[in-house]
């Protein structure tokens, strides 16, 4: 019997583990209960998520000084029990999270209209959290999709929340796409539990390679379709451009900032850690998938008009930047990898949140017709320029880095780098073109925007070189509520970008831990020395 | 017998399938309803299927008897089953909701969010 058991109860400081999961949870539904109380919500809200931020630090701290943590429900040893576990990369994304839904609720004051604030915008913004931080931090298989349909369910309740005739058609698309997803992933997770016996992470890690490999290269694929269907990578990505422009900016940023990076989370994890054999299988098609997404997606921004469609566009786009890390995983671009998710986090966050802002000054959704902001709101325009700049990696940018890192990746990958003569491997040659090529048309897109929206002084066509009457400067309302928390969020982008060291740093530390699993599976202790 | 249920889990996966290729929206949630229940097969099959002898441990013992059942996959089909449930309901009432204010069941009418052929790209610089 004991030897199913741990012998002594989880050590009160390792709660850090679970509390940014309970709280949200519980959190959410108190608030669900105060519904009447309408003036108490928002600041139960900022609360809560505050404490999870700190929940997070702590964690992050202590995942930092001594390496993975884990904790298993129940006194059950694991795999029996459920154990949630987290490493450097799992409390950072959580972390950022946190913060960044502590920013949103902020601006979501400003932004919601009154009758989705009555109709519990809050309880879904904190059972979203819950959902994206039981994600990040669980251990188990099983678990990791349970968390997802939180999301999920949390997720379609913002987006049809107001109720406007365009987003209901835009949650009918994005609800059965991404149902369909995680109906995928928990198809792969019943024949990974037939091949395996086990759904505890650490304990597929070890078992995985004793398995058929054409089974966990089936199963592998599954997964893939799956996370990159909710990654929003080529070619299952329309859903994404179909949607993430119809609710108000403030959910498009929530929604954009956190939800695909949860995809992209989950490939990092599942296939990089958990079935590293099976992924090498796919590489090919992994590596194609990542060129393709990295190439045609600003394409679809330099064709659109439609503000935030676009900025939809080049949110795939850097998806298809962090799957280069999953085709080709060497420390440098894995690296690359993590870090680029947690630069398109904050940026494509922050890119929303203007979007939202210029979308309210020039009352309209068309960039055709926005021309001429610069005079109604000049640091509009420089904050949607740093953050275009940041989204393209140009230097000394946030997204520079995160580039670099998967440039140096895949030409380790290609052979370039090498002796001379040596033979090369053309999947890496084309990743680090597409890099390259990214880069460029992101560039292209992103200041076409800038010029259209902002230096242009009138709408396009005739009317160019006059001034635009349908212009109006922000409200103080939008200015205090609005643009001071997306100037702060820039701020940190660009503060973040000068002093990219312990970033850099902490990438290359996750890579190290994804490679090479040990410290995780340890942590969870596995067969029971507790 | 597990051969059986596997083809059983086949059977409701293509049919799901089919129904899913379809542009209806009523027939896509039906699809997607019978691929949950697909899938709760395929995790049942999994466990291993077997008879008889129930996954209860006699208190003196401490372990179920041998070749007794698989609990976990019931379990993980209980949780699956719930929250397909409330998945499946969410979409149905948006779909009818969809239905009332959009007045489209079939997705090709159903074009608010990204309008049929689009607006040209933008032009000049």
């Amino acid at each position: 019997m004991d030897a199913v058991m741990f012998a002594t109860a989880t050590a009160a400081a390792d709660w850090v583990l679970i509390l940014p999961v309970v709280l949200p949870l519980v959190g959410g539904a108190i608030l669900l209960m105060l519904r009447s109380a309408r003036d108490l919500q928002w600041s139960f809200a900022v609360a809560v998520t505050a404490g999870v931020l700190i929940c997070d630090l702590l964690l992050l701290g202590r995942t930092l000084a001594a390496g993975p943590l884990s904790m298993t429900m129940g006194n059950w040893l694991p795999p029996f029990g459920i154990s949630f576990t987290a490493d450097s990369l799992s409390a950072t994304f959580a972390a950022t999270a946190a913060a960044l839904t502590l920013l949103l609720l902020v601006y979501l004051q400003m932004d919601v209209p009154e009758r989705a604030r009555r109709d519990g915008v809050y309880p879904l913004v904190l059972l979203l959290l819950a959902g994206v931080g039981g994600s990040f931090l669980t251990g188990d298989l099983f678990n990791l999709y349970v968390w997802f349909e939180v999301m999920l369910i949390a997720s379609f309740g913002l987006m049809v929340l107001g109720g406007r005739e365009i987003q209901l058609d835009a949650t009918v698309k994005y609800g059965i796409m991404n149902f369909l997803a995680t109906s995928l992933f928990l198809l792969s997770l019943g024949l990974l539990y037939g091949a395996l016996g086990t759904l505890n992470m650490a304990d597929i890690t070890l078992r995985a390679g004793q398995a058929d490999p054409a089974v966990m290269a089936g199963i592998a694929a599954l997964l893939l379709l799956a996370f990159g269907t909710k990654a929003a990578a080529f070619p299952v990505n329309t859903w994404l451009p179909a949607s993430y422009h119809a609710p108000p900016a403030a959910v498009s940023a929530l929604l954009g900032g956190l939800l695909t990076k949860v995809g992209v989370y989950a490939l990092l994890r599942s296939l990089v850690m958990l079935l590293p054999a099976s992924r090498e299988v796919l590489a090919p098609a992994i590596a194609l998938a990542a060129i393709l997404t990295l190439v045609l997606a600003p394409l679809g921004a330099i064709a659109e008009t439609n503000l935030r469609r676009a900025i939809g566009f080049m949110l795939i786009g850097g998806v298809g930047a962090t799957l280069v890390g999953i085709a080709v995983p060497g420390p440098a671009s894995l690296a690359g990898s993590a870090v680029y998710v947690l630069h398109a986090m904050l940026t494509v966050t922050a890119l929303y949140l203007v979007a939202g802002l210029i979308e309210k000054a020039s009352g309209q959704t068309d960039t055709r017709r926005m021309g001429g902001l610069y005079a109604a709101s000049s640091p509009l325009s420089l904050i949607f320029l740093v953050l275009v700049l940041s989204i393209s990696g140009i230097p000394p940018s946030l997204g520079f880095w995160p580039k670099l890192l998967l440039l140096e990746g895949s030409l380790d990958a290609s052979g370039l780098a090498g002796a001379p003569g040596a033979p090369l491997d053309w999947w890496g040659v084309g990743l680090a073109a597409a890099v390259l090529l990214n880069a460029f048309l992101t560039t292209i897109a992103g200041t076409r925007l800038w010029a259209h929206i902002f230096w242009r002084e009138g709408p396009e066509g005739a009317q160019s070189e006059v001034p635009n009457p349908a212009l109006r400067p922000l409200t103080r309302r939008e200015t205090w509520l609005g643009l001071v928390p997306t100037a702060v969020l820039a701020g940190v982008v660009v503060a973040v970008a000068l002093l990219p060291n312990p970033l850099l740093e902490a990438g290359r530390a996750a890579a190290r831990d994804l490679l090479a699993p040990q410290n995780y599976i340890d942590a969870t202790r596995l067969g029971g020395m507790s | 017998m597990d051969y059986a249920v596997a083809a059983l889990a086949g059977l409701f996966l293509t049919a799901a399938i089919y129904l899913l290729l379809s542009r209806s929206l009523i027939s896509m949630l039906l699809g997607l309803a019978l691929l949950g229940n697909g899938i709760n097969l395929v995790i049942l099959v999994s466990g291993r299927l077997s008879r008889g002898v129930p996954p209860i441990a006699a208190q003196a013992a401490g372990v179920p008897l041998p070749g007794s059942a698989n609990p976990l996959p019931q379990a993980l089909i209980l949780t699956a089953i719930v929250i397909g449930f409330a998945m499946f309901s969410f979409l149905l009432v948006l779909a009818y909701r969809a239905y009332q204010a959009l007045d489209a069941d079939r997705t090709d009418t159903m074009r608010l969010a990204e309008p049929k052929g689009g607006p040209r790209p933008p032009l000049s610089y």
